[in-house]
């Protein structure tokens, strides 16, 4: 096809030359993009890593002296621990929550259209009004949450405000919001869940739970690894909501990589020192990418070998 | 790294210039003079950062006066501070801002603009008559403001706009319950907010920031309170018996007669809380004033005293910041934008922001005239209370670049005394911290 519509040219004696069918001016767009908005911002970023660099202030070549100060530094090993915590805390809290909430919906019962819909509306809010109105909520003496726990009888808590619960009390806020996702993917899963092995189950008289243990979970184990890998990634990257309750605090409590970098860059104007840091969280978050989509592959393996 | 301040006496605040008399009513004059062609640079327009507070907010409110003077077009734009001074550190620093005018707060960015050489030398537009009211003159200035707004060489570099004093807010019917008076001491104070407090209640005696970064001043203040810098020729005092001893008044205040979590409070916070009547005393900048006298925000109208700082066991100092508004180096309008800093500070700019309570001008004239004062919708007290400040004025924030990572270190140092720290050990951790930021500063 290419040769049957390839254009005919002329040399400068006026006799035709045929054009060999080439596309790469076609691809340039793409490559031009590519180079300037993903590999030129990278090149640079690792460039920055490898100067003292602060704002206002004259550059010097470093090599490696940003990356040795972060080895010891016990501020980023403190926010590497809070960063890991919070997304072990919520991947898991909204999956377990959401593949319930995904087997409630999956039943039918009256008006579940409608349930569903506001169901996933917290994922619909921006993060920021989300994070100013739990702050709101969580303030020790005028929130609602201490009031409503001074109803039954619960001794008032701090919860962003202590240290000690701050991590639990952010959680709790990422949950309520991305629940919805993880409830949508699975949701998405038990749709096309076959029913015929659960028809042979009840005939060999399985239980609902023995049903679910070994019918329904392992059959919607890739959704639930796929709502995993998602989570891990946001919950990695979490930032807005962070930012806008505790920034970090009280004292360092809450303070995740993304916040401590932020402040190395945009506070301290330490521009050298956050590169290096941008770097070597995005090494551990593709590390920890390829460790997920590794058990996704051993999932879908299983799911195969299970038939 | 003593500043001498402007020391308005209680005399002058009070009575005010009789000389001034009518002719300082606001209204009454024309406020500006007419021997400077204001609509010299007509057609221009500028762009003009600003930090969103109750300072811009005035100025905001009055831009057509502006436009409507000089015929020049403003676009403003307020942000809240803290993104507003990454954004303007990050234009300056890429030497192509897209604003004439900023606005800065001294008592973080002063050394980091002088450093980076952002701000244009506004001196001689001050001297220039056909530029300049001559009411504004360098003399006018209080002398903080003006040891602010100069640079290490003696230029000018912007013009001073409005200072913050920290003082005591307290609430009279709970004092009066307990029989108590104002503090005039640091023991004083201790002992009235834990007179003051009954947790049973819900009644605590003090509030103030317990945030890391935001509750830094409370402790330098209280470190002035023992005449004691936390920065003295560049080198850090943050060690110190006095700087220990300061931070175990403010953990012994935030731990025994504070509200529980308290190391998460902000000054908006402890504002809110004091605001419900339920707090003794709060600490804080005199510019969050205006909500507590105002019945749709508050339940202690008319109960609020303000009080100056009480006097610490060495010194009586009252913490001292500010801001100004500058022209930057790298704007094609300077001149443009000379006017409009000049009319920023000018005289009835300065009385509308007193007036309201949004902020005290630097400038002498204003603050000493009686008129001005007559319009202040703020009780006496609270004019009382900036006036005796302004007496004992000290800089609480060290002028060094790195005034946020100093804030931030010390900042979780104080916060992790709330939860049981050891003053002297964190001090410890903090200065170890912070000493090697401080000399890479001021090595660079």
């Amino acid at each position: 096809m290419a040769d049957a519509t390839a254009p005919t040219a002329y040399d400068v004696e006026g006799q035709p030359v045929r054009l060999a069918p080439n596309y790469w001016p076609f691809v340039l767009p793409a490559l031009v993009v590519v180079l300037a908005v993903i590999v030129f911002p990278w090149v640079f970023t690792i460039w920055m890593s490898a100067n003292e660099w602060t704002l206002g202030q004259p550059r010097s070549f470093v090599g490696a002296a940003n990356y040795v100060r972060l080895w010891g530094d016990p501020r980023f090993w403190e926010s590497l621990v809070h960063t890991l915590w919070y997304t072990l805390l919520s991947v898991v809290a909204p999956l377990f929550l959401g593949t319930l909430a995904a087997l409630i919906f999956d039943a039918r019962f009256p008006l579940r259209g409608f349930l569903r819909a506001i169901f996933v509306m917290p994922m619909m809010a921006t993060p920021v009004a989300i994070a100013l109105v739990w702050t709101m909520m969580f303030h020790p003496q005028l929130g609602v949450l201490n009031y409503l726990l001074s109803l039954v009888g619960i001794p008032a808590q701090e919860w962003i405000f202590n240290p000690n619960t701050v991590i639990p009390s952010l959680v709790a806020v990422e949950t309520w919001q991305w629940t919805p996702l993880v409830m949508l993917i699975v949701l998405g899963g038990l749709a096309s869940v076959p029913r015929e092995p659960f028809e042979s189950a009840e005939i060999d008289g399985a239980n609902y739970w023995q049903q679910f243990r070994f019918i329904t979970l392992p059959m919607i184990m890739p959704f639930i690894m796929v709502a995993a890998i998602i989570r891990t990634i946001d919950a990695l990257k979490s930032f807005d909501i962070i930012f806008a309750m505790t920034q970090g605090g009280p004292g360092t409590a809450s303070e995740t990589i993304n916040i401590y970098l932020y402040n190395t860059a945009f506070a301290y104007y330490d521009i050298g020192y956050s590169s290096a840091m941008a770097i070597i969280f995005f090494i551990i978050i593709v590390a920890l990418s390829l460790v997920l989509l590794m058990l996704r592959q051993r999932m879908q393996w299983s799911e195969v070998k299970g038939k | 790294m003593t500043f001498k301040t402007f020391k308005p006496s209680r005399r002058e605040f009070l009575a005010g210039a009789a000389g001034l008399g009518a002719a300082g009513l606001i209204g009454a004059r024309p406020a500006f003079s007419a021997e400077v062609d204001w609509k010299k640079f007509s057609g221009q327009t500028l762009e003009v950062n600003l930090v969103k507070s109750p300072r811009s907010d005035t100025l905001l409110k009055y831009m057509s006066e502006f436009e409507e003077l000089t015929g020049i077009k403003v676009n403003a734009e307020a942000t809240p501070e803290q993104q507003q001074r990454q954004k303007t550190v990050i234009e300056l620093s890429a030497g192509k801002p897209s604003f004439d005018v900023v606005h800065l707060s001294y008592h973080v960015q002063k050394r980091q603009f002088e450093k980076g050489g952002w701000l244009a030398d506004i001196g001689g537009f001050v001297k220039d008559p056909t530029l300049t009211d001559p009411g504004l003159t360098e003399a006018d200035f209080a002398e903080a403001g003006l040891e602010f707004a100069k640079d290490g060489d003696g230029a000018l570099r912007s013009l001073p706009f409005s200072v913050d004093y920290w003082i005591i807010y307290w609430n009279k019917d709970l004092f009066e319950k307990k029989g108590l008076q104002y503090p005039a001491s640091f023991e004083e104070l201790t002992k009235a907010a834990e007179a003051l407090t009954d947790k049973d209640a819900g009644t605590f005696g003090f509030v103030a920031r317990g945030l890391k970064n935001a509750n830094v001043p409370v402790w330098t203040s209280l470190m002035l309170g023992f005449d004691k810098y936390t920065v003295d020729k560049g080198v850090l005092q943050t060690e110190t018996p006095e700087a220990i001893e300061a931070a175990s008044i403010y953990k012994r205040l935030m731990t025994v007669s504070a509200p529980p979590g308290v190391a998460g409070f902000n000054w908006a916070e402890s504002q809110s809380a004091f605001l419900q009547g339920r707090i003794g005393m709060w600490f804080d900048g005199v510019g969050f004033a205006p909500p507590l006298e105002d019945p749709n925000k508050s339940r202690v109208v008319g109960k609020v005293g303000y009080g100056v700082m009480p006097k610490g066991p060495k010194a009586h100092a009252s913490g001292t910041f500010g801001d100004g508004i500058g022209v930057t180096a790298a704007s094609e309008k300077k001149e443009a934008a000379y006017l409009f800093c000049q009319w920023a500070v000018s005289p009835i700019m300065g009385a509308r922001l007193l007036q309201a309570g949004a902020g005290v001008p630097f400038r002498k004239s204003i603050l000493g005239d009686q008129k001005v004062r007559e319009g202040v919708t703020m009780p006496g007290e609270w004019v009382d209370a900036v006036a005796g400040s302004g007496e004992i004025s000290r800089l609480a924030l060290p002028v060094i670049v790195p005034v946020t990572e100093f804030r931030d270190t010390f900042g979780v140092a104080l916060t992790n005394l709330i939860s049981g720290g050891d003053p002297a050990a964190e001090l410890k951790k903090a200065t170890e911290a912070f000493k090697p930021v401080l000399e890479k500063s001021e090595k660079a």
